[in-house]
């Protein structure tokens, strides 16, 4: 069993990530005023359509490609030295410092204690009637699932047919479909956890919503 | 309480005009303001009988000012007036100009179109002393006195769709159609049926419209305005505006700036100076008939007087579109034609016409639009070179007149007899045949020619050239020669390699090899590579773009295109074959002006396809690139939308094959008339085709669109294009549509 509190903690104790900037190929490195402390934007627009800061330019037959931030934070180390040099692809460039999220603490620890039971292709989804009627009732903690059990109905042009659970026994802690829309293949349908783990990562998640204060 | 209403009214009349000078210093408005302050002040002490005596002066006052303020307007100033809310709306010209009305299809916002009005209306005139209800359709956009749902008379392409519903069942009723333009521009989505897409329907339906049309324009916003616009008189406000782009459009162009920043308002002023947007300027200009005269300072819903007027001019111009054309008018055309204000209902006119006056009419309206802009071009050509040219029309004409319209009636009539009977006769022998056939043996082998079986059974070898790819273009751009890589756009998705220019220019004509992204190539390219060999033969090129406004700053703009491109218009006309097939081509570039269109380009267009006419060959619209209607034009630029639908409708209709093929951008006016009206529209792969562009997109509706919202794809998906070609295949597939759409001839009906 993950001990929620501790996976809590570490994070605390490290409430970022580092991103590590690496040359997508081989080319001549020209940095963008960019220096250690230089705080940074990701793509943004409702489609991600506007570009994140831009971070360096790479030339390779002078064809010149500009490198931009995927990622918010904060620029730590930068690779000065290879101003103007020739690198290689994968070579770091720089290090960006990106603080976690109120969201993204969330989803890390929901990622390490719960077991995502994912669509094997492209459907809709139901729960079967008998877990319908108890997900309506009670929410779906309410209902306790064990591995072979009938879970699903997959439903592709108009075409039905039962899923059977697979994974470890425990409660179903979270639902990542709508029954009216179609669930890609790949993408997690339920989260599930053991069942005497749940009040425990209620309690973190509380907890992170609202005592998570987010570093710009 | 008299005393009180009036001074609100008075309050009102000073607001409505601190409104429409948009907060400039004025005296007399000062002054204005001064009286009502002052009576104001004086009012809590002065005898009842004192206070109506100084209401009156102050009243006197006002309409003294308001006379005065009127000379002083300056074309921004109108703007304001038109897009103010105490403007007269569509409904209130309805409820006093006509006797009687229904609306159509709407009350209110439950509509699928608020911002478009349709109504079955009667004008009730008199015949001796019988009482006629002359019916008539009526057709606008409705502003509202600030009813939001109305969307500011921006209509969405559905309610144009209405619209275009309606002018069809007005032709089948043989009734009038008054279109009252109240826009500020059409609403630029792409939802089926797509903004530029059903103007460019509408534009091409009305051009064939075998019912009068009477127009009347307060505020015509480009291609909205256009969508009810075109018609056989049109009549203007005086205070109204009719431009190609708003002041603050044309603004933000000149002053380069990006979305979301703000224009000074001093340039947006100077903008509607130089466009020449008033009536005044319209009608100098030749593109309206009349100026109908509003009050002072705009005309709003209480000025009865107006309507008044305006019922009269309606009918006077309804009377002469129909006298113009009608058979039997005798003294009548004369007489409407001459009439004073006040007594259009004097004299009683028909408003139905019959088949052959309806000819005439839509004849009529061609002829109209066709002689409009004339002068807003430069022909370059010497005295006899125009004359040789026109000479060598109209032996074309003859040519084609005798060729395909007299000969080609009755050698038609004879083939056709000459199949019939060859029909009859291989039955007849068949039948008689048959007991001879029936002995033969049908599994007997066929006899080939050895060689021939040799060459299509045995593997090809390599040196026989199977392996050498040969490319094969014969143009190749100067983009080749570089020596760089070139990054695809889509690499991020796809993972393509970059490629080296030279091969991505030269040997893959521009294409990606891993995604099949098409990267932009020069218009010659097409002019190059899809005709025959030396098959090119360019005309009118000595049709020159100008600047017939006298734009600031655009007659070097306009040289420093031409000398960069070395031609001398946005759009190249010329004959050239196909795998034989003669056709005519016009190509729309990017390089000059953005591809912009203005009247020298309108002018090429439709000169190409009158030759194509007489000279029964297909027509292709290569739109190399189109970034609409040139603004520095102004009105000479869009008029060009309905004069050169007319020019495709009478081609189309005298049996001409229309094709259209997008390359790079095409955008807003081209596209919402001559080019979308073609039922054959193709674009070459990664294209983008539209009405307006995201930044215009996101200011007028506020909806961020997707990246790809354009894209050839999603234009086929909503339907407006009819297919996607790679640039490879451009040739091969403008052969293959010849041979399928073009019919047995290969290129005309």
């Amino acid at each position: 069993m993950i001990d929620v509190k501790a996976l809590l903690e570490t994070i605390k104790a490290a409430p970022y990530e580092e991103i590590v900037v690496t040359a997508p190929h081989t080319g001549v490195v020209t940095f963008a005023g960019v220096e250690s402390g230089t705080r940074v934007v990701g793509a943004s627009g409702v489609y991600d359509e506007k570009p994140g800061t831009l971070l360096a330019r790479l030339n390779r037959e002078n064809n010149e490609k500009s490198l931009f931030s995927e990622v918010k934070g904060v620029v730590g180390k930068v690779h000065r030295e290879l101003e103007g040099k020739f690198v290689e692809a994968g070579q770091p460039l720089m290090v960006i410092r990106h603080f976690l999220s109120k969201d993204e603490v969330i989803a890390a620890i929901l990622q390490k204690v719960l077991y995502l039971f994912c669509a094997p292709e492209r459907a809709k989804y139901y729960f079967i009637p008998s877990v319908d009627k108890k997900v309506k009732a009670s929410g779906p903690r309410s209902v306790t699932v064990k591995p072979g059990m009938e879970l699903f109905i997959v439903s592709r042009m108009k075409r039905e047919r039962p899923l059977v659970y697979e994974g470890p026994e425990g409660i179903i802690y979270a639902v990542y479909f709508q029954h009216d829309q179609n669930v890609d293949q790949g993408a997690p349908l339920v989260g599930v956890c053991p069942g005497s783990q749940t009040d425990l990562i209620q309690d973190v998640v509380n907890r992170v919503r609202t005592d998570w204060e987010e570093a710009e | 309480m008299e005393i009180e209403k009036r001074v609100v009214e008075l309050t009102d009349r000073l607001n409505y005009i601190k409104d429409i000078f948009g907060g400039r210093e004025n005296a007399n408005i000062a002054l204005m303001q001064a009286r009502l302050s002052e009576f104001a002040a004086r009012e809590a002490d002065a005898a009842p009988g004192e206070k109506a005596q100084m209401v009156r002066q102050i009243e006197d006052l006002y309409e003294f000012l308001e006379k005065k303020l009127d000379e002083e307007l300056v074309p921004m100033d109108m703007v304001r007036i038109v897009r103010h809310p105490g403007r007269v709306s569509l409904k209130d010209i309805l409820e006093n100009v006509y006797d009687n009305y229904t609306e159509i299809g709407g009350q209110d916002e439950y509509s699928i179109d608020p911002s478009m009005l349709i109504a079955r209306a009667y004008i009730t005139r008199r015949r001796g002393d019988k009482v006629i209800n002359q019916p008539v359709m009526v057709i606008g956009q409705e502003k509202g006195h600030g009813q939001e749902f109305r969307n500011g008379g921006s209509v969405k392409p559905w309610g144009n769709a209405k619209a275009l519903q309606y002018m069809k069942v007005a032709e089948t009723e043989r009734i009038p159609i008054h279109t009252y333009v109240f826009t500020p521009g059409a609403f630029p989505v792409e939802d089926f049926p797509g903004a530029a897409q059903q103007i460019a329907r509408n534009l091409y339906e009305m051009a064939g419209l075998r019912v009068p049309i009477v127009s009347v324009i307060s505020e015509g916003g480009s291609g909205g305005a256009e969508a009810i616009g075109l018609s056989d008189m049109r009549l203007m406000f005086s205070r109204g505006y009719y431009s190609v782009i708003s002041p603050e459009g044309a603004a933000a162009i000149e002053a380069g700036i990006r979305q979301g920043q703000r224009v000074v308002p001093e340039l947006i002023a100077e903008c509607a100076r130089r466009l020449n947007i008033t009536a005044a300027d319209n009608l100098r200009m030749g593109y309206i008939d009349k100026v109908l005269e509003e009050p002072p300072l705009g005309a709003r819903p209480h000025h009865y007087d107006f309507f008044k007027n305006l019922r009269q001019e309606v009918i006077r111009a309804t009377d002469q579109v129909v006298l113009g054309s009608a058979g039997f008018k005798l003294f009548r055309a004369l007489v409407a034609s001459r009439r004073k204000d006040g007594d259009a209902e004097s004299m009683f006119v028909r408003w139905t016409l019959d088949d052959a006056a309806a000819d005439r009419l839509v004849w009529r309206r061609y002829c109209k639009y066709r002689r409009m802009g004339e002068t807003a071009y430069r022909d370059g050509r010497p005295s006899g070179a125009r004359f040789v040219s026109r000479a060598q029309s109209l032996l074309w004409s003859g040519y084609s007149f005798i060729r395909y319209d007299f000969l080609g009636k009755y050698t038609k009539n004879l083939a056709k007899t000459a199949g019939d009977l060859e029909a009859e006769l291989r039955l007849v022998v068949d039948r008689l045949t048959a007991p001879l056939r029936r002995g033969r043996d049908k599994n007997a082998p066929v006899t080939c020619d050895p060689e021939k079986s040799r060459m299509l059974t045995e593997l090809s070898q390599p040196e026989q050239g199977a392996c050498l790819e040969d490319f094969g273009w014969r143009y190749v751009s100067p983009k080749a020669a570089e020596d760089r890589a070139v990054s695809c756009p889509e690499a991020k998705t796809y993972g393509c390699p970059d490629l080296w220019a030279p091969d991505l220019y030269g040997d893959f004509a521009g294409v990606c090899v891993n995604c099949g992204h098409h990267f932009p190539m020069e218009y010659q390219w097409v002019m190059g590579n899809v005709f025959d060999p030396e098959s090119v033969v360019e005309f009118d090129g000595d049709i020159e773009a100008g600047n017939p406004l006298n734009y600031p700053g655009f007659e070097e703009k306009l040289e420093a295109a031409k000398k960069k491109t070395g031609r001398k218009s946005g759009c190249v006309t010329f004959e050239a074959k196909i795998e034989g097939v003669k056709i005519a081509c016009a190509v729309l570039y990017s390089a000059f002006r953005g591809g912009s269109v203005g009247a020298a380009e309108g002018e090429k267009f439709i000169r190409a396809l009158a030759m194509a006419r007489r000279r029964h060959f297909p027509f292709l619209a290569y739109v190399h690139g189109t970034a609409g209607i040139r603004i520095q034009e102004s009105l000479n630029g869009l008029i060009q939308m309905p004069r050169v639908t007319m020019a495709v409708r009478r081609y189309i209709e005298a049996g001409g094959l229309y094709l259209v093929l997008y390359d790079t951008n095409s955008y807003a006016g081209p596209v919402a008339s001559f080019l979308g009206c073609s039922p054959y529209q193709f674009a070459v792969r990664s294209a983008n085709i539209g009405f307006a562009g995201p930044g215009v997109i996101k200011e007028t509706t506020g909806i961020d669109i997707p990246p790809d919202y354009h894209r050839a794809h999603n234009a086929l998906a909503r339907g407006h294009i009819q297919g996607i070609w790679d640039r490879r295949e451009i040739r091969k597939n403008l052969k293959q549509v010849l041979l399928t759409i073009g019919g047995r001839n290969l290129y005309y009906r």
